[in-house]
Parts: C-alpha cells; structure tokens; sequence
C-alpha cells in the first residue's frame, strides 16, 4: 500500500465519506446513546473494533465467497464480532453494558459495519481494509464523542461524567464540572436534542468544505493543487 | 460434459457448503468463547449485585452471603411485580438484621421505576435506590442519589397505623418533598416505598422461616 493510498482511505473515513457526517448511517445507536461524551466513547469503540475485524475477517476470504451468498456470510461474520464484543464488555464493563444495553447487539445492523464490508473490504486487500475499517471507525467515534460532549455539556455542564465505567474507578476524577447548575438545557438531554446536535455537526461540516472551495476559487495559482471532489450524494 | 442444468447444482451445492461452513466456524468460535467469558461476566454480575445491596444495607451490618441466603416470595399488589421477587437477607451471627428486595413503582411519569429497598429486622428503612427509570432528565431524575440526596429522606422511616397519612409527597398533605416541575415521578416512588414496608410487615413471618 503506498503512502498516498494510506492518506486516501484515511482521508475519506475521518472526513470526506465520515460515515455519520456524510453517509449519515448508523444513526439510530448514535443518536440513542449520545446523551454524553463516554455513551458515546463506548459506543464508538464498540463499533471500531466490531468494524476492523469485519473488515479483515471479509476481506481475508473474500475469494472464497460465492457472490450469490456473500450478505449472509458477512451477516454471520459481523454477528459474531458483535456478539464477541458483547460478552467481552458484560465482562469486564458491566455497568456500562447495562447502560448501552440492547444498542451493543444492535450494532450488527449498523450499516455502516456491512457497508464498509460489501463497499470496501470484499474488493480491497487486507491491510487496506484494516485502514479503512480504522479510519471510518475513527470517523463515527469522532462523532459519536463531540455530539456526546456538546449535549452533555449542555443539559449537565459536565463533560466525561461517568469515566470511570470505561476506565475504571480512578477516572472518576477526571470528570469536568463546567458550571455550578447542574440542569441546563434540558433539550440537549431528551432525543430531539440528538437530532438537533448532529444537524448543526453536519452543517459545520458543510460550512468547512464551502469555504475552502471557495477560497480554491479564489486563488487562480492555486490551480495546480489537488482540488478534492465534492462529496458524492 | 455437464449440461447447465447440472453445473447449476454443483454451484448451488458449493455456495451452500460454503455457507454452512463459514456460519459453523462463527458457532464453533463464539461457544469457545462463551466458555472462557461465562465465569467472567457471572462474577461481574455477582459484585454488581453485591455493591448494590451493600448501598442499601451497610455491609458492617451483617456477617452472612447475603446472594446465598435468600427466599422468593410472590406478591403482586405491593410489589409491583406477577413474577416472584428474590428477597437477600441480612444476619449476623444467625439473627436477622435486614432483608433487600427489588420492588418496582409501575406509575412512574414514564413506565416503571425499579427499586432497590432495604429494611431492617424491626420494620425501620435501611435504605432505598434507583436501579432503572426512565423519568424525565433534569425533572424527575432526582431520585438518583447522584443527581440529588432525596432518596435519603426514606432512611429510618418506618410506616405505622398512626404515621400512614404522612407517607405522601407534601403537595398531597405527606412529609416527603416533590420535585419542581416534577410531582409524579417522586410520588410513585413514595407510594412503591410505603408498600414495601406494608409488605415486609404482612409477610414477616415468612420472610424470616428457616
């Protein structure tokens, strides 16, 4: 893999194809389990790694998979990566299993796991989709984490409340109290505030892409730079 | 030579051995897995458990396994529940210190509110939790000991013929305060609390045969 595929596939997963930004998938789980920043950590680390196993585990026999039943086969494999994550955090993060409950299982239905498997993975070599699995993992972390932090912020004027169910009891120092009320917008709290947090997350987005085409319009000698794509619908 | 008729088995043979293949690997990794985990995830269970009944009655209390000293009983109008409940008894040195059992307030402002009560041998509170609700944040939450002491207020209480009319929030003539902009939520709880004891009183006996 050259350095420049590397920069590509790193590139369309943080940013350019951000799963939750721009594909806009996997939105139930995201907007369900948001309410704060380490929900959303949880979340986002449950879904990366289900999401570079299943990418490994398809592309690894991609070649040996009969195309007409390819979507079961990669079904059964993510299934399994989820159904693994699942008992390893009932484990060893119990409260927080709890508190994520049905949405852990609920990731195997998360498009954005069989999409990444079925767009990428099944036409794209290992390590490739090792990258790529790491890079849109990342990219839907991101997310899940700032939509997490901003609402958490806003209805509590806390951020990393609750750390230590991920990172056990000396993280509970680690929480940041912001203000002195502790019930600010209530809004942000309850399920039209998700949606809401991530309009305005996309809109900022979009907002950034304007501006810098813009500005690539404005410079002629810029001309010879590489221009990116406007995003595909 | 194969007709198209015969190489259109053979290739469905061969999709369904592969799958069949592929899926028997995930169940054959999975049960392997669940063999290592399952002892794992039982004693996470197993001290969740543990540091849950502890908030309720202090552990100095008691010197038995309060999860291997427990009896089922089942009683729909007070506890909220058709299923039997799992009641954890508390003793020290054989006698009877305390018992903890889960009760749930079914009229909660949005579904019920399961509880975690406490209560001593001699029919006083020991200690009353949250364990799951889905009252409205900021409003109704304040029955988390994180979020505000009022689940405190129930500690020592106890629930008398004479002392019955003041076990309702004060907005409805009780002792017990009501939340701004949130009287459901704590009045259900009241009245989950107040039937807890009404039913510790009515099967003492049994909760305490050997």
């Amino acid at each position: 893999m050259t350095l420049e595929r590397l920069r590509e596939i790193v590139y369309e997963g943080l940013w350019n194809n951000n799963q939750a930004l721009v594909a806009l998938l996997g939105l139930c789980p995201m907007l369900a389990v948001t309410n704060n920043a380490i929900n959303g950590l949880g979340l986002g680390i449950a879904t990366l790694v289900v999401l570079v196993v299943s990418n490994v585990l398809v592309s690894l026999i991609r070649a040996h998979v009969p195309r007409e039943v390819r979507i079961p086969i990669f079904i059964g494999i993510i299934a399994t990566a989820v159904t693994i994550i699942d008992m390893v955090m009932d484990a060893y993060m119990h409260t927080l299993h709890g508190i994520l409950g049905i949405f852990i299982p609920l990731i195997v239905t998360n498009c954005v796991i069989l999409g990444r498997a079925e767009a990428f993975a099944s036409r794209n070599p290992v390590l490739e989709s090792a990258v790529d699995g790491l890079a849109m993992g990342i990219g839907f972390l991101i997310v899940l984490v700032v939509l997490g932090g901003m609402r958490e912020l806003l209805a509590q004027g806390t951020l990393l409340d609750q750390a230590e169910l991920l990172f056990g009891p000396t993280a509970k120092a680690w929480t940041l109290h912001l203000t002195d009320n502790p019930h600010g917008v209530l809004l942000a709290a309850l399920p039209p505030g998700a949606f809401l947090g991530l309009g305005i997350l996309v809109a900022i987005k979009q907002w950034i892409e304007l501006r810098r085409e813009e500005r690539l319009h404005a410079q002629p000698q810029a001309e010879n730079m590489p221009s990116h794509e406007p995003e595909k619908a | 030579m194969s007709t198209p008729r015969e190489e259109l088995l053979r290739h469905i043979r061969q999709a369904t051995g592969k799958m069949v293949l592929f899926i028997g690997l995930a169940i054959i990794v999975l049960v392997a897995v669940r063999a290592w985990l399952e002892p794992k995830i039982e004693q996470a269970r197993v001290e969740t458990l543990k540091s849950q009944l502890n908030e309720t009655i202090p552990q100095t209390a008691y010197d038995n396994d309060l999860l291997q000293d427990t009896v089922m009983i089942r009683a729909p109008e007070l506890l909220g529940t058709d299923k039997p409940v799992t009641l954890y008894r508390a003793r020290k040195n054989g006698k009877p210190v305390g018992v903890v059992f889960e009760t749930i307030a079914p009229d909660g402002y949005s579904g019920d509110i399961h509880l975690l009560v406490g209560i001593y041998a001699d029919g006083r509170i020991a200690g009353v939790r949250v364990l799951e609700h889905r009252e409205t944040p900021g409003l109704g939450d304040k029955i988390e000991l994180k979020k505000s002491p009022w689940i405190l207020s129930f500690d020592g209480k106890r629930l008398t013929p004479e002392n019955e009319a003041q076990w309702h929030v004060k907005k409805d003539g009780g002792i017990f305060d009501q939340f701004t902009g949130a009287t459901i939520t704590p009045r259900a709880v009241v009245k989950a609390v107040k039937k807890a004891l009404a039913f510790y009183q009515q099967y003492q006996d049994r909760i305490w045969q050997p």
